[in-house]
């Protein structure tokens, strides 16, 4: 009898928490992993594809699944510590075969070059570059996050990536860089 | 820390932790009267001046401007124009140097000047008493204001927010050494500061102002003094000679006794601070219709003959200001613009004076000695003694060095109001604020790329979006097609047209026929063979 008792006990607690679990499963359904949202929020959104998936998200879908931290040179060390931080491992030093740290930069169209084949606006992630067949076509500037994939598929070339200047608006405060030239003595006096 | 208004009313003056007596040198530059500089041969105007976007250009190379024609326009946003500070001839719009310590170009009008200082006319000026509150603020955006104690912010912005008010405060406490402009310019044109602030008081329907001035300048005090009794909306208030008591944060907390909270502004509290040469600007923008063209700069230091308080054309080149003033420099002259404390060392000397130079600055090495090979702390805690807003220095550096933001932030970083108290008493000659402005530069640098990168994270996925959609309507657009293919020839079929199915079982009834009449001539040439043998 009591091993009746018993059974019949721990079977129904065991369909209550079933139901339990079941229901929460369905009520609290989380549609995409919080984890890989928070490691797209860390990496640089380049969507580069260096990484060797397409774009930022493949590849925090990839590291949530277990992939390497260190595949991402435009986010460089610091999104490598950063990772590292979120992960619970070991911060390690950037894998070379996905590419080396870079300044930052942005491609400019040779305009007077462009023939218009719109190659590199299919190719561009971000959807940075204006023009239609057969027309100029130029780069926004702005939007432009300096991944390279335009310069490949380019036909003529026209495609150069260069350095974002500094502004005085993003100057970092490295005085000792400044060319400071000192005013001159004697010469300069009236 | 809330203070009784009763105790403010009554001229109470609080204190603010911190601080420090450096020497005030005041005395080189403010004993000369105010003096208009003579004109230079060329100015060059960059167009941002102001904390702020820049207009939009609208003069040409070539073209011939007048003496307070606006160059830029102001668009949509928080811009401020600026004026030609002389007539004369475009002459070159591109990049140049401007007044910031980086020694980076940005974007200058140059301007040759014909020497005839022709003005254009005068901005329209409203009856004061029947003009409306938003005429009164695009007069003042119109005529370029911006605050002139040093943050450059925009005038008419500032003075936008509408929030119950309880004082306006006039700084006029000048705190920093050898800066002697606001004291010379209270001294000579009081009534034109206080008909300023009660204009003030008007935009911002506020009901009393304090003036606030040091107390190392009597004769400024006696002339604001006699200058009130036709303002009774106004009160004076001396404060003692403390570095930074002229800071908006220190200056509120002498007055009122409270705290502008972390990250907030001082309209929080109900207060709202303007400088005394802002107070002049706008009594002359809406008395007057004057655009801003010229502020007064304190020339000093011991390499300067002929120091003083200079009325000075913005974009007034600072090797002429220097020339006129007579300077003679030694080996490796440093050339500070502002004042010993806050200023920064000019690349050279083609930079313009703008909106927020307030003081050029020539010393000798013997009275302010170039920076020393920077020591390791020692944690004497000097530092911390001084910060007037309660920060701690020392943690604050280490954090910085490390890179430790978020230890920054915790740390109050941004609370910092860069008042170079902290370098000044330090035995070790760290530059401290150096490091603070680093990090701060450094935190807001990684501000701007995640806000970035989110958009790029947007765009990244409409694009996514976008691609499947178009594959999906592609698909849709097939199916539909050969839908459409297989109705039109059912449709066709009924109507009695040759069924195109029935053309194709003909062709392979056809060349079944074919292949059998084949087989069976096969076998016909065949049989005879078999018969023969």
């Amino acid at each position: 009898m009591s091993v009746l008792t018993a059974i019949l006990v721990f079977g129904g607690l065991a369909l209550l928490f079933g139901l339990i679990l079941g229901f929460a499963a369905v009520r609290f359904k989380v549609e995409s992993d919080p984890i890989v949202d928070q490691i797209d929020a860390i990496l640089p959104q380049t969507q580069c594809g260096q990484c060797g998936y397409p774009g930022c998200r493949p590849y925090a879908q990839a590291i949530a699944n277990g992939d390497a931290i260190n595949k991402c040179p435009p986010g460089g060390d610091a999104t490598i510590k950063e990772l590292a931080d979120l992960m619970g491992v070991e911060a390690k030093p950037l894998d070379s075969a996905h590419g080396a740290e870079d300044v930052k930069k942005v491609a400019v169209i040779r305009e007077d070059e462009c023939i218009g084949c719109t190659k590199c606006i299919q190719a561009c992630p971000v959807d940075a570059i204006l023009g239609a067949a057969k027309h100029m076509h130029t780069v926004i500037a702005h939007e432009c996050t300096g991944c390279d994939l335009c310069v490949e598929p380019c036909p003529v070339d026209c495609i150069d990536m260069v350095p974002v200047p500094t502004k005085p608006e993003t100057w970092q405060w490295d005085l000792q860089q400044i060319p400071v030239k000192m005013v001159a003595t004697a010469d300069q006096e009236s | 820390m809330t203070a009784d208004p009763k105790t403010i009313a009554a001229g109470h003056i609080w204190t603010f932790p911190g601080g420090i007596h450096p020497p005030e040198r005041k005395e080189l530059s403010n004993t000369y009267p105010l003096r208009e500089l003579p004109l230079a041969t060329h100015y060059s105007v960059p167009i941002k001046q102001h904390s702020g976007e820049p207009g939009d250009i609208i003069v040409r190379v070539g073209q011939t401007v007048l003496a307070g024609q606006p160059l830029t326009q102001v668009g949509v946003g928080f811009g401020l124009p600026v004026h030609a500070p002389t007539s004369g001839t475009v002459t070159a719009i591109g990049p140049g140097r401007i007044a910031h310590p980086s020694g980076l170009p940005d974007i200058v009008i140059t301007i040759t000047a014909d020497g005839k200082d022709t003005f254009a006319p005068p901005l329209p000026i409203q009856d004061v008493a029947t003009a409306s509150r938003a005429d009164l603020l695009e007069q003042l955006r119109q005529a370029g204001i911006a605050g002139l104690g040093g943050a450059g912010f925009p005038t008419a912005q500032k003075l936008a927010l509408q929030r119950p008010l309880d004082y306006l405060i006039i700084n006029g406490v000048e705190c920093e050494p050898y800066i002697s402009a606001d004291d010379r310019l209270m001294r000579e044109q009081a009534s034109t500061i206080l008909r300023g602030a009660d204009l003030l008081l008007d935009i911002t329907q506020c009901p009393q102002a304090l003036i606030a001035i040091e107390d190392n300048k009597p004769e400024a005090i006696a002339a604001m003094q006699a200058a009130l009794t036709d303002y009774p909306r106004m009160q004076l208030r001396v404060v003692p000679t403390k570095y930074p008591s002229g800071g908006e944060k220190q200056l509120i907390q002498l007055l009122t006794g409270r705290q502008v909270p972390s990250r907030g502004l001082p309209i929080d509290i109900g207060l709202v601070m303007h400088n005394v040469g802002t107070a002049y600007a706008v009594a002359r923008a809406i008395d007057h219709g004057e655009p801003l063209l010229q502020r007064v700069v304190t020339v000093t230091g011991e390499h300067v003959a002929k120091p003083g308080n200079y009325w000075v054309r913005l974009g007034t080149p600072v090797e002429h200001v220097l020339q006129v003033t007579r300077y003679t420099a030694e080996t490796n002259q440093r050339v500070i613009m502002g004042g010993p404390m806050m200023g920064f060392t000019l690349p050279d000397l083609t930079v313009p004076v703008v909106k927020i130079t307030n003081c050029i600055l020539v010393p000798s090495t013997a009275e302010l000695a170039p920076p020393q090979q920077e020591m390791p702390c020692i944690r004497c805690g000097a530092c911390a003694d001084v910060c007037p807003a309660q920060l701690l220095p020392q943690q604050l550096q280490w954090l910085a060095k490390a890179k430790d933001y978020d230890g920054l932030n915790q740390q109050n970083l941004f609370d910092c109001i860069e008042c170079g108290a902290c370098a000044y008493v330090c035995p070790s000659e760290i530059p401290l604020v150096h490091y603070y402005r680093k990090a701060k530069a450094e935190v807001r640098n990684i501000a701007r790329e995640k806000a970035k990168a989110e958009v790029a994270r947007k765009r990244f996925e409409a694009r996514n979006e976008r691609l499947e959609r178009e594959k999906a309507e592609r698909l849709e657009r097939h199916r539909k097609a050969a839908e459409a293919r297989k109705q039109a020839q059912a449709e066709a079929v009924k109507a009695g047209a040759d069924n195109p199915q029935d053309a194709v079982q003909a062709a392979i009834a056809r060349a079944k026929a074919r292949k059998a009449a084949q087989l069976k001539e096969q076998q016909a040439n065949s049989e005879p063979d078999g018969e023969s043998t």
